[in-house]
């Protein structure tokens, strides 16, 4: 019973739910205000990402014509449950559920899904634009899917140990900076920000795959975003950061480092135009293939 | 008023998504759009976000003079906008026609007639800090629940409760039968 709390506890409390979306409204507003300062705008109030999120509950929701009604509410849902439990698993300090053997695969396991319900939403919604989206969302994650998974598999082999803890407590070396340059590779493209915001594109495609989604099951969708992107920066920042024994400076080492991997994607957002897909996926596949390559070799030498 | 809900009508205002509805208009007010979102005005400072479907929107621009050819396209795009919603009529275009009144292509009568409008915005083109308070006063009344559309729907759920009324004479049913002949 004290094992269901702890993963209970894991899954709503902390690193779940409850912490994970205020972080994850935080994050998304300094990403929107340090957008709009580099363009020299103001930006939006604090409180921003927090306000969307609860218009967008108390608002009707609209199910398009023909549209099957039970996978149209259920692709929400999983997508923000399997991008919280993938949260759950990640050894933040202070994360009270115990370390499994092979989590490194079910956290990638899980990281894939709420790719897939984005997908899927744009296949279901019926609408040409959601369609298009979703066929982009899914040839992208084909191309940024490589680095992104090298960069975490070669840590695995370096280690020696599918574990996250392993992982984490892993002394540092050659082979954190060059998988975690990998890493960084390919994390504008799995945030969807701009260059590779080809799924998303708003002028072309009007929105992206939830283009047919209103009221609650949208708020879900965004939050689902933001966890994922408190996800990707704190999954950096435990992999590839080094640990240190005392859990408080952990924790602040890791928001620090979350903010700054932000940041740094952000400005490369604000600062490039949108590729076309075929682009990004030569972008991918060469440079990404290459540092790939780089990263197993790196593993194999040191 | 539970405190969710106080919180929900305070999001409202705080965050209204904006639609644009282009209806025929010589593009004069659109442009005047485009200010809003740049540095001198930015919109987003009141959370103003545009969106370019309906289905996220929470206020509707339309500008622009009525055809009859755009007339069935308002209808369509207003009724995907999932409700609370509020409508802002751009310009004096929706209003009176401006200097298209009379044409043979253009619908003679004014948005309030296929829309319900809250948000009068005048000008020909209105400058973008009038639209700008346009949007926040629509967005006030999206918090106050004092949009026409959410008037007309709390009135409905009003009627469907049964409140013990006095027998009324039939009389006013053929003048309000009249009444709706007139609306399109």
């Amino acid at each position: 019973m004290s094992e269901l709390w702890k993963y209970l506890l894991a899954f709503g409390v902390w690193p779940g739910l409850l912490c994970a979306a205020p972080l994850g409204w935080l994050e998304l507003w300094f990403m929107r205000k340090l957008v709009a300062r580099l363009q020299g705008r103001q930006g939006p109030p604090f409180f921003q990402p927090f306000f969307d999120f609860m218009k967008l509950l108390g608002k009707e929701t609209v199910i398009p014509r023909g549209v099957g009604r039970g996978i149209f509410l259920a692709l929400p849902i999983v997508s923000l449950a399997a991008v919280t439990a993938a949260l759950a698993i990640v050894p933040m300090p202070g994360n009270p559920i115990p370390s499994l053997p092979g989590d490194v695969v079910l956290l990638l396991y899980l990281m894939e899904v709420p790719i897939l319900c984005e997908v899927l939403a744009g296949y279901v919604s019926r609408s040409i634009y959601g369609q298009v989206a979703a066929m982009r969302e899914a040839l992208l994650s084909l191309a940024y899917n490589l680095p992104f998974l090298v960069a975490i598999i070669a840590m695995a082999q370096h280690v020696g140990s599918f574990q996250m803890q392993a992982l984490q407590g892993a002394p540092f070396s050659v082979v954190h900076v060059v998988a975690g340059l990998t890493f960084l590779l390919a994390l504008p493209a799995r945030m969807k920000l701009n260059p590779f915001s080809i799924a998303n594109a708003e002028h072309e495609i009007i929105a992206d795959s939830h283009i047919e989604y209103s009221g609650p099951p949208l708020a879900l969708f965004k939050l689902s975003h933001a966890i994922e992107v408190v996800l990707l920066t704190e999954l950096f920042a435990v992999v590839f950061v080094p640990a240190t024994p005392w859990p408080l400076v952990s924790a602040v080492l890791y928001l620090a480092v979350g903010i700054a991997v932000l940041g740094l994607v952000t400005l490369l957002a604000t600062s490039t135009a949108r590729l076309r897909l075929t682009q990004a996926f030569r972008f991918y596949w060469l440079w990404g293939g290459l540092a790939s390559v780089a990263t197993m070799a790196a593993t194999l030498v040191w | 008023m539970s405190i969710l809900s106080r919180v929900v009508a305070i999001a409202r205002r705080k965050s209204p998504w904006i639609c644009r509805l282009n209806a025929g208009s010589c593009n004069g007010c659109d442009i005047e759009i485009t200010p809003l979102l740049s540095p001198r005005y930015d919109a987003e400072q009141l959370g103003i976000e545009l969106h370019g479907t309906p289905k996220h929107a929470d206020i509707v621009l339309i500008s622009g003079t009525l055809t009859h050819r755009s007339r069935k396209a308002i209808l369509d795009i207003y009724d995907q906008v999932p409700s609370p919603k509020a409508v802002v009529a751009l310009g004096s275009c929706p209003a009176s026609g401006n200097v298209f009144a009379g044409s043979p292509t253009v619908l003679n009568e004014s948005l309030d007639t296929i829309v319900p409008v809250d948000v009068w915005v005048p000008g020909c083109p209105p400058r973008p800090q009038a639209i700008l308070d346009g949007i926040a006063r629509a967005a006030k009344l999206l918090e106050e629940g004092a949009t026409r559309s959410q008037l007309a729907r709390s009135l409905q759920g009003q009627q469907a409760q049964p409140q013990p009324q006095p027998a009324q004479p039939d009389l006013t049913q053929p003048e309000l039968a009249r009444c709706e002949q007139g609306r399109p």
